[in-house]
């Protein structure tokens, strides 16, 4: 087998990431620079949403000054220009998550890829009750006595679509539970994932616990239930080198403002013969061969499911968002953040009254964690925060069933990303230790 | 503006000490018409239920169970303990006036002859995210009435 360098191997060649170099980086993000409330800024929110390098301001600026037209139509220059960096940039994102540029499809967000997965299983329903389209539909199909499966730590929205999808079909919707730890009961799982299941849905990593959940294992009890297994890599495809195909997932979806892009992008990863073989979800322009009075046949993905004006300058943007990070290098960023999450767990576990939520130091996490403070409500702990100029979630971050699983309303939640210094997180830590005396607890 | 311009002494207090709070181990005086609203602010889980009791046109009690920050549980308490007393239509002056206070960004201030202990809450409406907060028992409270009625 011939040896390929791959930029991953040329990655660990690069020296680790240190505060030196994200100060260097932090000069790349302007927004970073600013004081708030007479402090300078701590931005530890990007779990939410990430801020954006100037290259990618630049990349959308460069897209509305030099070539901004409809793209797929037109015969002029500029329509040319336009369809051609929007394309390249599909190419970008999808080598930057190992898939081919047809599986690559652009969403609005994370959210719109998840409704549309689960839209096109009823619609296969639909058209193969009607003997419409690919034969294959009747497998895919979701009906009465199916079950779709997802875990008791998903976001809302990787909750709602599938309780919509089992309302619209009749199929029952089941959760792999979480134990104290904030682990999958993996256990459990495998009980769960039966040959009645058609769908096995899960986040990559946790948004509020931190958890890095194990792919591997839970494909491998997709794949023996003959289910579709769709991942939310939303907090996994921003922070660790992501490859859709080794991962042998049937779908992943994930934002590009939570990726140092803007908002108003995402995409959806579908494998190929899937995507051509669905129903499409949003119908319209740009996604039809021939249309008469009466009906409309189809194009293949990725066109299939990008119905109407697309979101060019946005995707442009997000193409430069994965190449600043492949550039940085996703391993190293990687191990950044984990050393940033471990030190923000470390401290937080010294803290009188405080509980973090999901693993303890020492055990693996993404650089996050969401946390309790005794006594002081979340919302509280936040505006404490900022007053000292530091920014952090607070709420049930679209986990509701989740918090009410480990007991609780609302927490407070710090994320980190490539530009938080160890700084960041010990000036974070600082304030949270001051919260219960300000609060007279 | 400090944050302690926000969380003044008085709420802080209040959000301990709660007045009013503990619905369920309440009666309403017997013969008043009562009214009971439960509010919810799906962003934050603040959540407050709110029950009045209107005797010969007068407030005759206000208890109400609730979970959230210390701005929407020291405003129920201060709520509470302004309200009863008051005339159904003082009352609603009292609210209206309230909330005039928290939507005006802080260009309108407090009347402590008007509003009482919830002046505090004046702070409240320099801070957007905050006045829902502040907000919520008032609203709970405003339907109530509108019930009891």
């Amino acid at each position: 087998m011939a040896v390929v360098t791959t930029p991953a191997t040329l990655e660990r060649a690069l020296p680790a990431m240190d505060n030196a170099e994200v100060m260097r980086i932090r000069n790349d993000f302007p927004v970073l620079g600013q004081l708030v409330n007479g402090r300078p800024l701590v931005y530890l929110d990007s779990g939410a949403t990430s801020q954006n390098p100037l290259s990618v301001i630049e990349a959308e600026q460069e897209f509305y000054e030099q070539r901004n037209a409809a793209v797929h139509r037109g015969a002029h220059f500029l329509a040319v220009e336009a369809t051609e960096v929007f394309e390249d940039a599909r190419q970008t994102v999808a080598d930057f998550i190992g898939a081919d540029y047809s599986e690559t499809v652009w969403t609005s967000n994370a959210t719109e890829g998840l409704n549309l997965v689960s839209y096109a299983l009823s619609n296969a329903a639909l058209w193969a009750a009607h003997g419409r389209g690919d034969a294959r539909l009747q497998e895919l199909a979701v009906g009465p006595g199916d079950q779709i499966v997802v875990t008791e730590m998903e976001h809302h929205a990787n909750l709602i679509p599938w309780q919509e999808l089992a309302f619209r079909t009749g199929a029952t919707l089941r959760f792999i539970p979480i134990d104290d730890a904030g682990r999958l009961r993996m256990d459990l799982a495998a009980e769960i994932l039966d040959s009645r299941t058609k769908v096995l849905a899960f986040t990559h990593a946790s948004n509020v616990l931190g958890t890095i959940n194990p792919v591997q294992e839970l494909v491998a009890l997709g794949r023996k239930a003959g289910a579709l297994v769709v991942l939310d890599a939303c907090q996994s495809a921003p922070h660790l080198p992501l490859d859709v195909k080794a991962l042998d997932v049937d779908f992943a979806v994930f934002s590009g403002h939570k990726m140092l892009a803007p908002t108003g992008i995402g995409v959806l990863y579908g494998k190929q013969e899937l995507l051509d073989a669905l129903p499409p979800f949003l119908t319209g322009g740009s996604m039809i061969t021939t249309v008469t009075m009466e009906q409309a046949e189809y194009l293949p993905a990725p066109q299939r499911f990008e119905a109407g004006t697309q979101r060019i300058s946005q995707a442009v943007a997000l193409a430069a968002a994965a190449n600043y990070l492949t550039e940085t290098g996703l391993d190293r960023v990687h191990r950044w953040e984990s050393e940033l999450g471990q030190r923000m767990v470390a401290g937080l576990e010294n803290i009188p009254g405080v509980r973090v939520l999901g693993p303890a130091a020492g055990q693996e996490r993404i650089g996050l964690a969401a946390f309790d403070v005794e006594g002081v409500h979340a919302h509280d702990v936040g505006q404490f925060l900022d007053s000292q100029g530091i920014a952090v979630r607070v709420g049930h971050h679209c986990a509701q069933p989740l918090h009410r699983r480990l007991g609780l309303t609302a927490t407070t939640r710090a994320s980190a990303y490539l530009y938080n210094t160890t700084d960041d997180v010990d000036a974070f830590l600082e304030s949270v230790a001051g919260v219960r005396s300000y609060f007279r607890v | 503006m400090s944050l302690d311009q926000l969380y003044q002494q008085i709420i802080l207090d209040h959000s301990k000490v709660r007045h009013g709070s503990g619905l369920a181990g309440v009666a309403a005086p017997e013969g008043a018409a009562t009214g009971q609203s439960h509010q919810l602010n799906p962003v934050c889980g603040d959540e407050v239920t709110l029950r009045v009791a209107v005797e010969d046109g007068k407030v005759a009690q206000v208890s109400w169970d609730g979970e959230g920050c210390s701005i929407s549980m020291a405003s129920a308490s201060v709520l509470s303990e302004l309200a009863e007393g008051l005339s159904v239509a003082e009352l609603h002056a009292v609210i209206d006036s309230f909330r005039e206070v928290l939507r005006s960004r802080g260009k309108i201030h407090a009347d402590p002859e008007v509003l009482g202990d919830a002046a505090a809450f004046e702070g409240v409406a320099r801070y957007a995210a905050r006045v829902k907060c502040a907000m919520i028992s008032w609203v709970a409270a405003e339907d109530a009435l509108n019930q009891a009625a």
